[in-house]
């Protein structure tokens, strides 16, 4: 498969900060025995280096359908990048500390497209909640921890139906939650419906450029959620 | 550069943000106008010839630049070399309008962004931090000094 790898280069070693860097050991194959190299990670991207100076990647791992777990190996701090799939490849990992490993455990664990996705769409919905009830009391999350497991995109549910403009409170997702958290403490809220349309063109959404433009990003995403949040599994 | 070509095999199998068959051409002077199978998937666009499961290419979209050319066609280049381009042909100016609008907010960099906004604006209406309830409140990735400038 071709791949725009010039622009990948560029993407690794551009200016703008990045989400974790630091020297890590990586092991080479099945047998091989550890690299030393100088890993930069970068949004869903996972760049190494031979070394802090290089001006290009010797490698990237696209870090999109993939656990992060600590492991048992012969090197200590060691952790891996799995990913799922009858011949698919595990990256292990080894930091020169426990505070580099559990950093780079958390960075990692966080650093797919799809969990960002997941946390805008939550972020969406809250902010469209806080304004529409007026109250300023943050609606119930849906726990996200930090070592999910994101598997891959579940199939496509049918496209669902609008909302009418008008939602009187307790059709909001968000507030059926509230209630259910407080009748029964200390139990998780249940997955949100379904996500609907969250407000008409002249709701509190307008003056967010950001949020009309995540509305007509499509029902497909939110149609993908609520699949994925109703199929995974309650840890 | 190495990469995990499987994984990326896999993700063009995923369900796509969009899907077209559009008319492609690649930055290569004298290059010639093909259909293509193109998909938008997380932050990449593949591209398949049309009867084919594997992908020919795909192209990560950060740091890009989505341009109108001619009516119809748009043109995906990238922040260092803006002048090679890669040439899409839609069916209609509609369609157009929908890939360039998906594809200008279809980077990484933009989900974070909004993630930022999304972040500030909760903050104010309520004086909290919605990020808190995950614990990831501290983490880099969502910093206001994150962004670019």
């Amino acid at each position: 498969m071709k791949l725009n790898e010039r622009s990948l280069a560029f993407y690794a070693t551009c200016d703008a900060p990045v989400d974790n860097a630091g020297f890590l050991y990586k092991k080479g194959g099945r047998h091989a025995t550890y690299h030393r190299r100088w890993f930069v990670l970068r949004g869903n991207m996972l760049f190494y280096f031979e070394d802090a100076a290089s001006r290009e990647p010797v490698g990237v791992i696209i870090l999109e359908g993939c656990t992060v777990e600590l492991v048992e190996a012969a090197e200590e701090f060691a952790f891996a990048v799995r990913f799922a799939g009858t011949r698919a490849r595990t990256y292990v990992l080894a930091a020169e500390s426990q505070a580099a490993m559990e950093g780079w455990v958390k960075a990692l664990s966080r650093a797919s497209f799809d969990y960002l996705r997941l946390v805008v769409r939550e972020l969406e919905q809250q902010l469209a909640a806080v304004r529409g009830a007026g109250s300023p009391a943050l609606p119930q999350p849906q726990p996200l921890s930090p070592t999910l497991a994101l598997p891959s995109t579940p199939a496509l549910a049918p496209p669902l139906p609008r909302w009418p403009s008008a939602l009187p409170p307790k059709e909001n997702g968000c507030a059926v939650w509230s209630t259910e958290a407080t009748l029964r403490p200390g139990s998780e809220p249940p997955p949100p419906p379904p996500r609907r349309r969250a407000s008409a063109p002249h709701g509190p959404l307008d003056l967010a450029p950001f949020a009309r433009l995540h509305e007509c990003y499509g029902q497909e995403i939110r149609a993908l959620r609520g699949q994925w949040l109703s199929s995974r599994v309650q840890p | 550069m190495r990469y995990n070509e499987k994984e990326l095999q896999a993700l063009s199998r995923q369900p796509a943000e969009m899907a077209a068959e559009l008319g492609m051409r690649g930055p290569k002077k004298g290059s010639v106008l093909k259909r293509r199978l193109v998909k938008l998937v997380v932050n990449f666009l593949f591209y398949f010839r049309t009867d084919e499961a594997e992908p020919v290419g795909a192209l990560l979209l950060e740091r890009c630049r989505v341009t109108r050319e001619e009516p119809g066609t748009f043109s995906i280049s990238f922040v260092e070399d803006p002048e090679r381009k890669y040439h899409f042909e839609c069916s209609s100016e509609e369609q157009c309008q929908e890939w360039m609008e998906a594809l200008r907010r279809a980077s990484y960099e933009f989900m974070r962004r909004s993630l930022i906004f999304y972040r500030n604006e909760i903050r104010k209406v309520t004086g909290k931090d919605p990020l808190e309830q995950f614990g990831i409140s501290e983490e880099a990735r969502f910093q206001l000094s994150g962004l670019q400038a």
